[in-house]
Order: structure tokens, then C-alpha cells, then sequence
């Protein structure tokens, strides 16, 4: 270093521009670096953005709608733990205590007004607010496996089941292409051959599918799914195609009459047992703990119900239950914030972004 | 002890290299996790709310350091423009780093996500839930990152700039403290006038 209090000696030209360009090439490539990891050198990366994107594609822009299970209710309650997997887990919701929820019930897909019976899935959304002021966010499908263990094989799922302009259906040929080349899909094909469109929400079993870990007070870590079995079992198939919103209709008729409920229960890996593929059941033997009811009583539309503003980011755990490796749950995480952020854009009117439909102005399909 | 030091404080010395450090993995960290869908995304998240608040109290002790020690005067030859952007984006860096943690912090608060610290430390809410709120936090945090990897890409070509080209005092004034030359001067004046 040379002392500040001595001038310094004169640079000669050939070194000031060697310095000069020292100079550039520090900044330009603490930026290069800076945009090498924000992705934008590498748009082939696959982003939060560019996975909602196509999921966006597929199914046109609704504003203000969550860009998959776009059409579903809001439901009211309450979970009574029963202390069971407070052995395995320090979660406080699983004590003999009762924890608020707000919930969604819903059906796969981005248009918000399609028609109940176009799929053979339903889901369920829960948040629990514990004591603490943890929460626990978890969001199930009524199906035994996921069609597929990874994020990039979901985007090009997504991608190869785009519906074709011409004729408004995905293309056979490149959704046959797709499925030929990912064997791990063959689980849920076997179980959606034979699969029918509920009649109703409350007669639906709601799997995890993605495995997280319980963690007990000692440290220990029990790797689990978990699943809610309903009460409710006069399952029948849907029988009138020509309503679109039979699941709602029906939701409410049932809760006007009595609650409904459903159990939450834990399966617990053995060794071996894979958690990171959701394409794969665990063998049917494994020890199964009933952990307490779900009980819900009440339900609101999506428009103005309390669960139209909350993301239910599968990565929002409480202590004592964390992720598992599970490459589908950052993915997840990721593409639900980028799809909260899209549609609370839209309703907050964003520069830039679409207006969300008003309350009271919305297409015809929404009121019938 | 009205003189203008040549040097900045130890504290603020420390505090300006330590802040470098954690700002820019902040900026990194931040830029990278929202990038990816794999399982980065979800450990760097994990880091990124911890650290967060850690700028957020480092930041303050800085403020308080700076307004009760007098930073070194720039050097007097330093054209007035220069001066004005100099002092300009220091107080623009300033009130980045204060502020982005806490939009970061009332962005978690208005999506009513449970701002957590690790698996069991939860900060309460410091905004009520409010999803338009969320918003426009959310994309205020973006944009405001971007300012400040600018600001800060701007600091760090203008540092070079004094350092290479004119090397004057800015730079050594950081970089260390009372000159090797004068030892026992460190230990009497600026650090014990308090």
C-alpha cells in the first residue's frame, strides 16, 4: 500500500488502462455472476417462473385464481390431535388439543370454472394454527401416488399436455410420447384407468404423497406420509355430468345437515422405504397411526372466504416436522409463492399485471 | 478531538467488511433462491430469513457507530460531483440495508406466513394480514434488491476507482487504521475520546 500522506507517482498510459480495465472487469463480473445465479443466463434452468408459466399456458389466464386447482371452496374447522404421534413428533397439533383450520377443497387443472366431473381427482388444503403461532400447511390429492417424482418431469408433463388450438384437447400422440418415456408414471396410470369423478368432496381419501419427517424430542426422525380417511362412505360416482358444480352444491347440503370428518392418518417408513419418489406406495403393512379428527363445519365461496389469500406452501411446517428429500417439495414451495405472488398481484392491481375479476363482476360461468 | 479523522473507526471497520461479506451472499442467496424449483430453493430460504435479520441488527449498531464517529473527510481535490454521489449512495446504501430486511420481515407478515428463524423460532407479525399489502412488499423487495446490487456494484467501482486510479486516502481509510508508522498514535485518539 502506498502511504495516502505522499503523492503518488504518475501512472504511465498503458497502466492506467491496465488498471481501468481491472476496474471493468471486477464490476462486470461480480454482475455476470450476480446474473448467472438470478438465472437469467440460463432460461433453459428450470424456474418457479417458467413451471407456473406452462402451467398458465395450459389452461389460459384467470386473474387472481391460483394457476392450478384453480377451482375449489373454502372450508372451516377444526383438527382434535389424540396424542398418538406425539411420540414421533414434537408438533403440538398432535396432542390431545384442538387446532383451527382453514382449508380448500378442490379439483386439479387452472380454469376455475371447469366442470366437476372433467377429472377423476379431488384435493384437500389445510392450515393449522397451532397454539404457538406455528403453523402447518399441507395440500393432498385424492389419488394413491403422484403421476411423477420430479419437477422437471412435471414441466414437461405440463408441456406435453398442452391443449392443441385446433382442436382444445391435448394432443394424444405427444401425451402417449410422454408417458412411453417416463415408466415411474405407471403406478398412477394403472390407478387412473379405473378411476371415476366423485360425487362428492367428503367421501374422498386425501393423500400427502410426498413424504416429510416427524421429529421427536430426543432428535429422533421417523419419516412419514400422511392421509385423510373420511368418515363419510356412501361413495358414489359423479352421476350428473350436466352440473359443473356439483362438488360445492353437495358440500353444502352435507355440512348444513352435520359436520364432516375425517382421520388423519401417519404411516410410518421402515428402512428402505423410498422419500423421494411419490410415484411409489410404501408396502400396505407399514404401522399406521390414527392421529387425531378433522373436523369441518362450515364452507364459503373461494371468492370471499378466508382460504382465497393463503398459499399452502407444503414447506410450511411447525417444529417437529420437517421436509423430506423429496425433490417435488421445494418445487412446490417455489411454484406456489410465484403463483400467490401472480394472483395477490393481480387483486392488488400491480403495474403490469391483469386486473383480478371483481366479486361482482365475474363471467357467467361463476354464478350459476 | 474536533479534527477530522484520516481513518474510519475499528468498529466501523469491522462492521463494513463483516456487512460486505453477508450483504452480498444476502444478494446471492436471495437472487439464486427464487431462481430455482430444486432443493436449493428451500435450504437457501432457510438461510436467507436468519441472515436477514442479522443485517437488520448489524445495520443498526453501523448506524449508530457512524453518527457517533465522524467518518474521514473526502479528499479535498475531489471534484463536487464526485462528492455529492459519494455521499449520496452512502446514505442510499444506508437506508437499503435497513430497510430491506424489514420489507422483507412485513412482506411474511401481511402473506400471514409465520415468520420463522429455523424450525422453531417464530418472529411475530409486524404488519396485520393483508394480501394487497403482500403485494406490493413482495415486489418492492425485488426491485430494491436490484438497486442494491447496483449501489453496491457502484461502491465497489468507485472504491477501486480511489484505490488504482487516484489512489488517495478513501481507500486505505477503510482498509485499515492509524498508520504503521505512528503505533502508539492508535491506541490514544479517536477510539478513547468517547
Amino acid at each position: 500500500m502506498t502511504d495516502p500522506s505522499l503523492p503518488a507517482a504518475p501512472l504511465g498510459k498503458s497502466a492506467l488502462l491496465g488498471r481501468w480495465l481491472a476496474i471493468g472487469a471486477t464490476v462486470s463480473l461480480t454482475a455476470l455472476a450476480f446474473a448467472y445465479v438470478g438465472g437469467w443466463l440460463s432460461p433453459q434452468r428450470l424456474s418457479p417462473m417458467r413451471l407456473v408459466d406452462a402451467l398458465q399456458q395450459n389452461s389460459g389466464l384467470y386473474p387472481g385464481y391460483r394457476r392450478n386447482h384453480a377451482k375449489g371452496v373454502c372450508v372451516a374447522g377444526y383438527f382434535e390431535g389424540n396424542g398418538a404421534a406425539s411420540r414421533y413428533s414434537t408438533a403440538g397439533v398432535f396432542a390431545a388439543v384442538r387446532t383451527p383450520v382453514v382449508g380448500r377443497l378442490a379439483i386439479p387443472g387452472g380454469n376455475p370454472y371447469a366442470p366437476d366431473g372433467s377429472v377423476p381427482i379431488r384435493s384437500m388444503a389445510l392450515r393449522f394454527a397451532l397454539a404457538n403461532g406455528q403453523q402447518w400447511r399441507t395440500g393432498m390429492n385424492s389419488m394413491p401416488v403422484f403421476v411423477v417424482a420430479t419437477p422437471q418431469s412435471f414441466y414437461e408433463q405440463t408441456v406435453a399436455s398442452r391443449p392443441d388450438p385446433a382442436t382444445g384437447k391435448p394432443d394424444p400422440a405427444k401425451v402417449g410420447a410422454f408417458f412411453a418415456s417416463h415408466p415411474e408414471t405407471a403406478p398412477f396410470l394403472a390407478w387412473v384407468k379405473t378411476a371415476k369423478p366423485s360425487a362428492s368432496f367428503a367421501t374422498e381419501r386425501y393423500d400427502g404423497l410426498n413424504a416429510f419427517v416427524f421429529v421427536d424430542a430426543a432428535g429422533h426422525r421417523q419419516p412419514v406420509r400422511w392421509r385423510m380417511l373420511p368418515e363419510a362412505q356412501d361413495t358414489t360416482a359423479a352421476t350428473n355430468p350436466g352440473d359443473a358444480d356439483f362438488l360445492a352444491a353437495d358440500l353444502q347440503k352435507r355440512l348444513a345437515a352435520a359436520p364432516l370428518r375425517w382421520h388423519l392418518q401417519v404411516i410410518l417408513a421402515a428402512p428402505g422405504d423410498p422419500t423421494n419418489d411419490a410415484t411409489k406406495a410404501w408396502p400396505v403393512d407399514r404401522t399406521t397411526l390414527d392421529a387425531g379428527t378433522l373436523v369441518l363445519q362450515s364452507t364459503e365461496p373461494q371468492d370471499s372466504g378466508a382460504c382465497r389469500d393463503i398459499n399452502y406452501d407444503p414447506l410450511v411446517l411447525p417444529a417437529g416436522i420437517v421436509a423430506s428429500d423429496d425433490p417435488l417439495l421445494p418445487a412446490r414451495s417455489a411454484a406456489y409463492a410465484d403463483s400467490y405472488l401472480r394472483r395477490t398481484s393481480e387483486e392488488a392491481g400491480l403495474p403490469g399485471t391483469h386486473a383480478a375479476a371483481s366479486a361482482t363482476a365475474k363471467p357467467q360461468e361463476a354464478t350459476q | 478531538m474536533n479534527t477530522t479523522p484520516e481513518y474510519f473507526v475499528w468498529p466501523a471497520r469491522l462492521l463494513h467488511w463483516l456487512m460486505a461479506v453477508l450483504v452480498l451472499a444476502m444478494l446471492f442467496i436471495g437472487a439464486g433462491m427464487v431462481s430455482t424449483v430444486d432443493a436449493k430453493h428451500d435450504w437457501l430460504l432457510a438461510i436467507h430469513k436468519p441472515l436477514g435479520i442479522g443485517i437488520l441488527l448489524l445495520v443498526i449498531v453501523r448506524i449508530i457507530v457512524r453518527l457517533r464517529h465522524r467518518p474521514p473527510a473526502l479528499p479535498a481535490d475531489l471534484p463536487a460531483p464526485m462528492k455529492l454521489a459519494a455521499r449520496a449512495s452512502h446514505w442510499l446504501l444506508y437506508a437499503l440495508l435497513l430497510a430491506m430486511p424489514l420489507i422483507g420481515w412485513a412482506m411474511l407478515s401481511a402473506g400471514g406466513y409465520p415468520v420463522m428463524l429455523g424450525s422453531s423460532v417464530r418472529l411475530p407479525a409486524i404488519l396485520p394480514f393483508n394480501p394487497l399489502l403482500f403485494a406490493w412488499l413482495r415486489e418492492a423487495h425485488r426491485y430494491l434488491a436490484y438497486l442494491l446490487f447496483l449501489t453496491f456494484l457502484a461502491h465497489l467501482g468507485a472504491a477501486l476507482y480511489h484505490g488504482l486510479i487516484r489512489r488517495d486516502s478513501v481507500l486505505p481509510s477503510m482498509l485499515r487504521g492509524e498508520p504503521r508508522s505512528a503505533p502508539n498514535a492508535a491506541i490514544v485518539p479517536e477510539e478513547h475520546a468517547e
